[in-house]
């Protein structure tokens, strides 16, 4: 059978988001992918070198529309790491709070985004609709559904209440008794177990070759998770399992997720139980003596890492984000390879991408076919002749 | 342990339970009391300080002085004279401002407010700026 490629996206490939993948089909079956990055590059890890530490923390949070605290929170450990600043115990339990509550959200939208891939629409609405439940007790507590800005440079912005405390233990109550029930359609339906099992494959070894974090890596059997690996926050105190499932497929990445939220309900009722008292927030100076730190933070789709380097003024010198997707890119090729064109939506919803998250500069030549990655000082001489040609002279800059 | 129709039941029992949406815009949407909302502004308490400029992350806020100013209160025999309070406005960008309320947090007056307005749409962009008096 001739071989034929077809480029799946960048318009909405599986999820409303840019993203390209060149698929080699014979007949209906892949035997070839190859993922292109870079329809979503926003320039913010530049724009964050002009913005003050607290600008470039709202300017972060941004980074994606779900993980908002996830990059905050790890974006301020480095911060108050090189400010030196010893965080309250009650900032680092809300602060903590505020994460799970966020995996439940993330992962109930997962499920729901699962659901519509294989076609089981009711599932969506249904996990769509529960999901609002923990939206309002994030909005209960911060001020807003999406972007929480709950965190600030030295702790947390709000304190929560004890009427707040008693609302949103009694959402989880709720939320505790629908997963309870998702659990089942998730592992008993024939529906989903036809549309998941054996899908998108990713065997331990190749899980671990190619680096893949979060869900995609506990599925295939990788006990890997930075909560346990090296925890943060208050997560030494917490009394959790870590999930990993054995099947390597589709499935084991949904049991993974379904289970896991039964854990973060057990850790949001743990520290609303056992919320320490004291103040929620210290001075931090706005400059930041020179340093530079990395910190890792498990976000709902995995491993998060920032990196952030500081030169003695109010504002960064250099702040770099990997966001899990980009480690989990690298499976998804492996994934789609052997299986049939009609599940590469569902396998690339699978990873729970986040593409926003992922873009970083990289420059395609349609003429010459080629993708070009750019280093600092050519990045800088592009820039320079780009701006020449508009009449303003940056070179002696 | 595949069982079939699992969901049926489910499906059946939605059909007696009542609509999880709600009406709006025809009925009021419910928003928490701490929502972060449009920002209000009270001439008065303003110093003219610009700390919440220099904080916002968006360039969303200016304070400018005021075109009117207020008159010099009379002086009182005896006393020095007393130099008239500055009065200033401020301009907010709507469609700059993410609804951060780091301002709120950062004004020393407390002359900025937080308000739980979420209806801020406009068909022309100039009514996104709005002037406070
Ligand atoms: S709410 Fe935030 S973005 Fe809006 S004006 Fe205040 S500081 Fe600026
Ligand atoms: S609103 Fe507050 S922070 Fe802004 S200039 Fe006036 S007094 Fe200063």
């Amino acid at each position: 059978m001739s071989k034929i490629t077809i480029p799946l996206g960048p318009q909405h490939p599986a999820l409303k988001e840019p993203e390209n993948f060149m698929l080699v089909l014979e007949g209906e079956q892949i035997s070839g992918a190859t993922v292109n990055l870079g329809y979503n590059h926003r320039g913010m890890e530049k724009a964050a070198e002009s913005r003050t530490y607290l600008q470039t923390m709202y300017l972060l949070e941004r980074v994606c529309g779900i993980c908002s605290h996830s990059h905050t929170t790890t974006y301020i450990t480095n911060v108050e790491e090189l400010a030196k600043a010893e965080i309250p115990q009650r900032a680092l339990a809300i602060r903590t709070l505020i994460a799970e509550l966020e995996r439940v959200h993330s992962h109930l939208l997962w499920l729901g985004v699962a659901g519509y891939e294989m076609g089981f629409e009711t599932l969506f609405m249904y996990t769509w609709r529960d999901r609002e439940q923990v939206l309002d007790c994030l909005e209960l507590l911060s001020g807003n559904r999406v972007h929480y800005s709950m965190n600030t440079i030295g702790g947390v912005r709000r304190d929560i209440s004890i009427e707040q405390k008693a609302e949103v233990s009694r959402r989880i109550k709720f939320l505790e008794e629908r997963t309870r029930y998702y659990i089942k359609i998730g592992t008993e339906e024939p529906t989903v177990a036809a549309r998941t099992a054996n899908v998108g494959m990713l065997p331990p070894a190749v899980a671990l070759e190619r680096g893949a974090v979060g869900p995609t890596a506990r599925a295939s059997g990788i006990a890997r998770d930075v909560r346990k690996d090296e925890p943060y926050l208050i997560y030494d105190q917490l009394d959790f399992k870590l999930i990993t499932h054995n099947t390597n497929d589709v499935f084991g990445r949904l049991v993974v997720r379904v289970l896991e939220l039964v854990e973060s309900y057990k850790m949001i009722h743990q520290i609303l139980n056992n919320l320490p008292e004291g103040p929620i927030a210290v001075k931090v100076p706005m400059k930041i003596a020179p340093g530079e730190a990395v910190n890792r933070y498990e976000a709902p789709r995995g491993e998060d890492i920032h990196y952030l380097k500081s030169n003695g003024t109010d504002k960064p010198e250099r702040v770099k984000v990997r966001a899990p997707t980009l480690a989990n890119l690298q499976s998804v090729a492996y994934m789609l390879e052997g299986g049939w064109l009609a599940d590469v939506p569902l396998v690339i919803a699978a990873i729970d991408p986040c593409m926003s998250c992922t873009d970083r500069a990289s420059v395609w030549d349609p003429k010459k076919g080629k993708m070009a990655l750019y280093g600092w000082e050519e990045m800088r001489k592009l820039g320079i002749e780009h701006y020449k040609k508009r009449g303003v002279n940056f070179s002696g800059l | 342990m595949i069982k079939p129709a699992r969901i049926f039941s489910e499906v059946i029992k939605h059909l007696f339970i009542k609509p999880a949406t709600s009406g709006y815009p025809f009925e009021k949407a419910k928003i928490m009391p701490n929502f972060r909302g449009r920002i209000d502004f009270d001439s008065p308490k303003c110093i003219g300080c610009q700390m919440c400029v220099k904080v916002c992350p968006s360039k969303a806020i200016e304070i400018r002085l005021a075109a009117i100013q207020p008159p010099a209160p009379a002086q009182v025999e005896g006393q020095p004279v007393v130099a008239a309070k500055r009065k200033f406005d401020c301009f907010m960008h709507l469609d700059h401002c993410v609804y951060c309320a780091q301002c709120v947090e950062t004004c020393p007056k407390d002359a900025l407010i937080m308000t739980q307005d979420f209806e801020l749409a406009h068909t022309s962009r100039a009514a996104l700026t709005r002037h406070y008096k």
